[in-house]
């Protein structure tokens, strides 16, 4: 590598502080040290084994923005040199992520969601006050600036919004959910000082019912205390999957016709035979916990309110697949998931429930949390791993699928949070236990991400096979005349009031053309502009799009132009644009490399063709 | 690639083209196939000494069976697949693809893309004056060579090139999401404070003329380039042993640009600064 480090940008104090902690002190000035002397003159440093710790690239972005609030040029020069990065490549992969800044910014940035959910709940109210008490989005004020955002995983409380106030030792985080003018403004002026946040289990209405699966230790168990989790039965599982062996668990996880809850519903049993039956070692488990699609606060829930099923969950997924090692990828914006799963993991490796002896049982396990930093496209399987290895997030284009060639090039497992905690239930009671409940295709209970129009938003968990309208009921019914039902997200489609029979499983909602996908299930009442929305959910694609690809790349700026156009039209007057539309998004759908370009205009199709939005 | 001799004879991989029985050695893609069969299928972002980042997918083709369209360029060839290059589901996304680009970038210096948007009955005007672009202008800043970003399609091409697959000096990489990604070197710097070396191994495989010569840059400002009036020569670089190809380009008794030849089995089209750019002292007529 032809390497030129900037002549002129240093680090301050702070900035080489910041990365230092992360990486420990430079060794000399080979690696962004002072000079080079004696033994260090001759022998140049770095090569290869510097190169291999490219993967802290992300951890040592982090640790700058927790820091200081920003990039400067002296401190991604300093990250640079001490990883031995093309500063090209790392400016690259500063300026892909959202969360991050290369221009100069307040410490303090307040993130207000304008996404579906916290828009039908009055986010544009929230964004004016903000502007009357801060000034315009964008412009610093009292050591603050504000932004809006798209969903934030916050639903059940819509409007919501964040803020991070960058500083020592860590930085002040605030939830603010649902907000006001007033509490979003005060946040953003004293982040430290904001109300806490309401327990876990207020996301769950039915906390605490008998019938709960995956939930239920949400709100029962102390989520800090190992002590608690093993006394209501924690480490079971882990225990029965030692004594079935690898292949056991696989065999349990197959027959009890898991599939994947992240979206794109792939039988877990046979993605962890395939990548266990791989030759080349070592083998990685990641557990996706991106969790960005708007409208899913599932996984934040899971992890907020049980956090040692996880733990327990990757444990087992990692002896099933013949990983030693595993990646929780979870996303940036979740400041109380990623202090409880850290302190979970820190716990159970004290105990021996991780480490090099997981149990006395010989098999070794660690869990390693890695931060996104605000790109929906990160939770795509293969952005991870780009992700992960400090790469710019583009996906990869498969073949080679992950399962042979991963993260860092080995065979991997990548798997949702909802799905690694199923296996819990189906090791204790068993694979047919567990297919008893749902329905042939789609076995075991499912958790619904009901937010919008209803009367108690939140996570429910319902066996697989329950109505549309029989979720609602149990959310407690629409608020309002209902207009349509979003469901599986962004990604996912609209259905009308009048569909409330569609069965809720993978196979009833696909003979419905529609998906479950992540299951969002957003009620909109007539209130909600449609064609608002739908330019929203353009805009988040837009905004989203890695950019690798041309149908994707250009083909959501196209989309979102054209649904400018007509957010005011409706008949012969649209149809010019809607023709449009179609075209663009049959393209997109055909040959955009990932699943992002491929799905990005399934909802507007679907409120066009099944809405009759613009008629 | 290379030719290595004493290389056990490759596997024959037989599926059907156009619904035609095709071999091809395994490993091949379909746009090998493709062009051993004598089809032409466009292509932007393949390029002959890269391995393909599939990210233009202006080479989909349909492969029987799948749920989306396969890039030819990089799909390889599998035993029984069948394979269809000119159907409507194919072209209707060849067209759109031309269409996002042309009304995005400027293609004027993009071979044959004019021809494609003929051939396919693209119609980049349809999404309005309105419609976002590239808005780049020129980066002038050096003697050598230009980078004009209006015309850039972002096919990963000249960051290969420069970094892990040739040059191995990372100076530049794409910056940004989405839309607003770019080429840029850290800080979106000028060339001269970049890592630089000038190999201009990214200009030789840069699809769309987004760099080019300065020479060919003010030329082209001037409204004389003129490729009729050019004469190529090939010869070799007389500055060290290694001996690459150059091929001149000359234009009124100047060199307007250097070239270096791809399929030549040591340096595959690339060369360094000497090569590339030092031949002044060839027109010094004084
Ligand atoms: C653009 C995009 C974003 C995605 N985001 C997530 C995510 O945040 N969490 C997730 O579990 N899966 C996400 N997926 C799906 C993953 O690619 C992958 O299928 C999933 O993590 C596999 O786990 P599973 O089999 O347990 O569902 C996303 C897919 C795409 C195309
Ligand atoms: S479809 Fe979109 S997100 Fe996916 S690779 Fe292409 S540009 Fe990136
Ligand atoms: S001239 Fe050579 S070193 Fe400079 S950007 Fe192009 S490929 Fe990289
Ligand atoms: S400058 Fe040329 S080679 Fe580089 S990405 Fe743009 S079009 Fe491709
Ligand atoms: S938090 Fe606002 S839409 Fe999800
Ligand atoms: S040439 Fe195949 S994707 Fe660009």
């Amino acid at each position: 590598m032809d390497l030129k480090y900037s002549p002129t940008a240093r680090p301050t104090d702070e900035e080489r502080a910041a990365v230092d902690d992360l990486l420990g002190p430079p060794e000399s000035g080979w690696d962004g040290g002072d000079g080079r002397d004696g033994d260090t003159l001759r022998w140049a440093r770095g090569g290869r084994a510097a190169r291999d710790r490219r993967d802290l690239l992300l951890p040592g972005l982090h640790a700058l923005n927790d820091r200081i609030g920003w990039l400067s040029p002296g401190a991604l020069d300093y990250l640079c040199r001490r990883l031995t990065v093309p500063p090209a490549e790392a400016y690259g992969v500063a300026t892909f992520y959202s969360l991050f800044s290369v221009a100069p910014r307040p410490a303090t940035v307040l993130r207000v969601c304008t996404d579906l959910a916290c828009a039908a709940k009055g986010s544009a109210e929230v964004c004016a006050g903000l502007e009357r008490e801060l000034g315009p989005a964008g412009t610093p004020s009292e050591g603050a600036v504000w932004q809006p955002s798209p969903c934030l995983g916050l639903c059940e409380r819509a409007p919501a919004a964040l803020a991070v106030r960058a500083g020592t030792p860590a930085p002040a985080t605030a939830v603010v959910a649902p907000a006001t003018p007033g509490t979003a403004a005060a946040a953003a002026r004293a982040p430290q000082d904001a109300a806490p946040e309401p327990y876990a289990e207020e996301a769950v209405p039915q906390a605490g019912s008998p019938g709960l699966v995956l939930l239920r230790q949400v709100g029962t168990v102390d989520p800090a205390s190992l002590d608690d989790y093993r006394a209501h039965g924690g480490y079971a599982a882990l225990r029965r999957a030692f004594a079935l062996g690898p292949a056991g668990v696989i065999r349990e996880v197959t027959e009890a016709g898991l599939v994947g809850r992240g979206g794109a519903a792939f039988p877990t049993g046979r993605k962890w035979d395939a990548t266990a039956r791989q030759p080349d070692h070592p083998h990685y488990l990641i557990c996706n916990a991106d969790e960005s699609e708007p409208g899913t606060f599932k996984d934040r829930v899971l992890m907020e309110g049980d956090p040692y099923a996880l733990v327990e969950a990757m444990t087992i997924a990692g002896y099933a697949t013949g990983a030693h090692h595993g990646y929780l990828y979870l996303r940036g914006e979740y400041p109380r998931a990623l202090a409880r799963i850290q302190y979970a993991i820190d716990q159970a490796r004290a105990r021996g429930l991780l480490g090099d002896d997981v149990l006395g049982q010989g098999y070794a396990f660690d869990i390693e949390i890695r931060r996104g930093a605000g790109a929906y496209i990160c939770g795509e399987e293969t952005a991870i791993f780009n992700s992960i290895e400090g790469q710019r997030g583009e996906p990869r284009s498969k073949p080679p699928f992950p399962v042979e060639k991963g993260l860092f090039g080995k065979p991997t497992a990548v798997n949702n949070v909802e799905t690694l905690v199923n296996v819990l239930s189906i090791l204790e009671r068993g694979a047919a236990a567990y297919a008893a409940t749902g329905t042939e295709g789609s076995t075991g209970t499912k958790l619904f991400c009901v937010s919008g129009a209803v009367a108690r938003p939140g996570i429910y968990e319902l066996p697989f096979g329950v109505t549309l309208g029989g979720l609602l009921e149990t959310a407690g019914g629409c608020t309002g005349t209902p207009r349509a039902v979003l469901l599986g997200g962004t990604a996912g489609g609209f259905v009308r009031p009048d569909e409330l029979d569609i069965p809720l499983t993978f196979e009833g909602t696909r003979a419905a053309g529609t998906t479950l996908g992540s299951g969002v299930v957003m009620v909109l009442d007539e209130t909600v502009d449609l064609p608002r929305i739908l330019l929203r959910i353009a805009e988040f694609f837009r905004d989203e799009s890695c950019g690798q690809c041309v149908p994707c790349r250009v083909g959501t700026v196209r989309q979102e132009e054209a649904l400018l156009r007509i957010k005011d039209r409706t008949g012969a007057a649209a149809a010019d644009d809607i023709a449009l539309l179609r075209e663009v998004g049959r393209a997109m759908r055909d040959a955009s490399i990932c699943g992002l370009g491929q799905t990005a205009w399934n909802a507007v199709e679907s409120a066009i063709d099944r809405l009759g939005v613009y008629q | 690639m290379t030719a290595v001799p004493l290389q056990p004879p490759r596997r024959l991989i037989e599926f059907t083209l156009d619904g035609e029985a095709v071999r091809v050695p395994e490993g091949a893609t379909i746009l090998d196939a493709c062009r051993a069969a004598g089809k032409d299928v466009p292509t932007l972002c393949q390029g002959d000494t890269l391995t393909p980042k599939n990210a233009c997918r202006v080479c989909v083709v349909e492969v029987e069976g799948a749920r989306t369209l396969a890039p030819a360029c990089s799909r390889r060839a599998e035993p029984g697949m069948a394979v269809r290059t000119d159907t409507e589901r194919a072209r209707h996304s060849r067209k759109v693809v031309l269409e996002l680009l042309a009304s995005s970038v400027d293609l004027s210096t993009t071979p044959r893309a004019e021809e494609w948007i003929k051939e396919y009955e693209a119609k980049p005007e349809r999404f309005g004056a309105e419609a976002a672009r590239m808005n780049e202008a020129p980066k002038v800043d050096n003697d050598r060579y230009v980078r004009d970003y209006d015309k850039c399609i972002l096919c990963y091409k000249c960051v290969d090139a420069c970094g892990e697959q040739w040059q191995n000096t990372f100076a530049i990489a794409v910056a940004g999401r989405g839309f607003d990604a770019r080429i840029a070197a850290e800080q979106d710097a000028a060339l001269p404070d970049s890592a630089c070396v000038y190999c201009g191994n990214c200009i030789e495989v840069c699809p769309t003329g987004a760099l080019s010569f300065k020479s060919e840059f003010d030329l082209r400002a001037a409204g004389e380039w003129d490729e009729e009036r050019q004469a190529e020569t090939t010869t070799v670089c007389a500055y060290c042993g290694v001996g690459c190809n150059l091929t001149l380009h000359v234009q009124d008794n100047e060199i307007v640009k250097v070239t270096s030849p791809h399929d030549n089995p040591v340096t595959h089209g690339n060369l360094c600064i000497k090569g590339r750019f030092g031949y002044q002292h060839v027109q010094n007529r004084d």
